[in-house]
């Protein structure tokens, strides 16, 4: 069945940037209609990591496997072709254009012909509104309207709609939530749930435990660029997964560690070093 | 009320609001005689010079760079076709060919040096600009003995490019005003123009999205150069010489249309329309004094009053137009 063969895999990858070693023996498979959290500390290196995924970056070594197939990206219109999108953590929307002229950056419509083709404003907002529409953002009614006068968890959901609506079969998300408030967060969770209804396989990355245990069937803890962990949903409770994300470090350890350092200091905090 | 809230909504709002304010402070206080002022050539023939330079400069501007080596290749236009078809008595095609090349190799190196290296454009061209005035002086001196060439061009090519149209207008109005349609077309109408908007509103997604960001920063950098060696090609076939010198102001005089024009100095957002429109203020700032009995030692300051005000709308007007318009929220709450 074609099911049990992994829409993307990777096999042993490593990135280093020179002398400095990022990434370590990387193996992860995410399936279709399934969502693979991507867990880790700060620097852990899973941007890096969907770097080499979405073709922004080529793996030192090991293979990347679409259905099972070896592929290799040039570049980023590469993994695009071969239905990768990415929503990425900094940036990725164009606050000063229209909802409309954003969604299809790099695709536009176009209408008339040879040196006259014009770019189908009306078509290109029709079709934006309704994608984001459809995945249950009502408010968005006006295609001419500026992405930079939209919340944030409104932009991140444009973004996740465009990749959905330009036929994406892999979905990539650098913390998605990561500067929302809780409504939106929850908004934007919603939105991974229904691209993993409609049979995407969604790669997730996020600090926050609750979201990944909100969306994940499959989570991947990085730490210092190797897969420290990688269990299905269920295994694992959320203590134990704060603990694996802290470094291995318990929570519990560090709560101890503070309390104990409040008794010998008059109950003042440790402060903080870098 | 909704007509006037999609009218500042739009890049060319501050530019028009400019424009109707100079028009009135000259006529108010300046005792303008606007019948003089409109037939006059001057300004429009200042205001054509300047606009076929301001709107690629604009293009550039709204994909995230700048270009001031355009200040050394308006000179470098100009001697080439004088130098190439003056001086050595080439066919006047070949002058101005030549005059286009340098625009093209200019842009080119500008360009590429844009995409190669991390230097931020206002340094490279900053020093394409000094150096191509080495070039042009030195290059003139070696091969003419002199600073100023003279250029004897036929007809056709006086009729195209240097003629005076009833006597007064030069012929670069008309090639101003089908560069700004053409360019209108294609920053508005054309996928090019998103692409544009997309690469200075953020390069990486750009990039990301599959927009040729290299190819295009090189073709936007050539439009800027070729377009000013346009220009002094021109001024060298309308005068029947070309000088080394000159051509600095326009650097200046370029920014300050754009911006108040409405062009977003971290790129992104702006209009030819707007491009257009400042270029005119400017001219009347400028040339219009002359119609005024204010004396004309104050038009820099008004210039600069203008600047500071028109950008501060044009802030205002882009805090505006990330906002949804007031009109439609009522309607969905009710
Ligand atoms: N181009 C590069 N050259 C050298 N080192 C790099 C480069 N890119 C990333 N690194 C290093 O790789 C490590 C992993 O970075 P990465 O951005 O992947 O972390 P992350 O897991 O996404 O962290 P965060 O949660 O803060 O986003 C960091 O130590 C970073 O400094
Ligand atoms: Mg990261």
């Amino acid at each position: 069945m074609s099911d049990t063969i992994p829409v993307l895999e990777l096999r042993k990858v490593d990135k280093s940037f020179g002398p400095i070693d990022v990434l370590h023996e990387i193996s992860l498979k995410v399936n279709k209609g399934e969502v693979l959290c991507l867990l880790g500390d700060n620097g852990a290196g899973k941007s890096t990591l969907i770097m080499n995924l979405c073709g922004v970056q080529q793996p030192t070594r090991g293979d990347i496997l679409m259905d099972g197939e070896k592929v290799s990206f040039q570049g980023p219109k590469d993994a695009a072709d071969r239905g990768i999108a990415t929503v990425h953590q900094f940036g990725g929307t164009f606050p000063l254009m229209s909802i409309g002229r954003s969604f299809f950056v790099g695709v536009e419509p176009t209408k008339g012909w040879g040196p006259f083709k014009i770019y189908d404003r009306k078509r290109a907002n029709e079709i934006a509104v309704k994608a984001v529409q459809d995945f249950g953002i009502t408010r968005i009614d006006d295609g001419d309207r500026l992405v930079g006068g939209l919340s944030g968890g409104e932009r991140q959901s444009l973004a996740i709609a465009r990749a959905v609506h330009f036929g994406a079969r892999v979905l990539i998300l650098d913390e998605p939530t990561a500067a929302l408030g809780v409504k939106q967060a929850a908004h934007v969770l919603r939105i991974v749930n229904e691209a993993k209804r409609r049979g995407l396989a969604v790669i997730f990355i996020t600090h926050q435990v609750m979201h990944a245990m909100a969306v994940g069937d499959h989570f991947a803890v990085l730490i210092r660029g190797a897969v420290a962990a990688d269990f299905k949903r269920g295994d694992k409770t959320r203590e134990e997964i704060t603990d694996l994300m802290a470094g291995g470090e318990t929570m519990a350890d560090l709560e101890a560690n503070i309390a104990g350092y409040m008794e010998t200091h008059d109950g003042h905090p440790p402060t903080i070093v870098a | 009320m909704k007509i006037l809230g999609s009218f500042l909504r739009r890049p060319e709002a501050g530019a028009i609001l400019s424009l109707l304010a100079v028009i009135a402070f000259y006529v108010f206080f300046g005792g303008v005689h606007l019948e003089r002022l409109v037939k006059a050539a001057s300004w429009v023939n200042f205001a054509a010079n300047l606009g076929v330079v301001a709107i690629p400069v604009g293009l550039l501007m709204i994909g995230g760079e700048i270009d001031i080596s355009i200040g050394a290749m308006i000179p470098a236009g100009s001697m080439t076709t004088a130098i190439l078809s003056g001086y050595y008595g080439l066919p006047i095609e070949v002058g101005m060919l030549g005059a286009l090349s340098i625009g093209v190799l200019v842009g080119l190196v500008n360009g590429l040096l844009a995409v190669r290296t991390a230097v931020p454009s206002l340094i490279i061209t900053l020093g394409t600009l000094v150096g191509m005035q080495g070039v042009v002086l030195s290059g003139s001196v070696l091969l003419t003995g002199n600073t100023s060439v003279s250029l004897e061009a036929p007809y056709w090519a006086k009729f195209m490019f240097g003629q005076l149209m009833g006597g007064t207008h030069q012929v670069i109005i008309l090639w101003w005003i089908a560069f700004a349609l053409i360019f209108a077309f294609v920053l508005h109408k054309s996928r090019f123009g998103n692409w544009i908007y997309a690469m200075g509103g953020d390069k990486k997604s750009a990039r990301n999205a599959g927009i040729p960001t290299e190819r295009l920063t090189i073709i936007l950098f050539i439009l800027s150069a070729t377009s000013a060696s346009f220009v002094g090609m021109c001024q060298a076939i309308l005068f029947n010489s070309a000088q080394v010198s000159g051509g600095m102001s326009y650097i200046f005089n370029t920014i300050v249309s754009v911006v108040v024009g409405g062009v977003l100095l971290t790129g992104g957002f702006g209009s030819v329309l707007g491009f257009f429109i400042g270029t005119l203020t400017f001219a009347i700032v400028s040339q219009g004094i002359y119609f005024t009995n204010i004396d004309r030692n104050w038009s820099n300051l008004i210039i600069g009053t203008m600047l500071l005000l028109a950008v501060a709308m044009n802030e205002t007007f882009r805090i505006l137009a990330l906002g949804y318009p007031a009109v439609k929220k009522k309607e969905v709450r009710a």
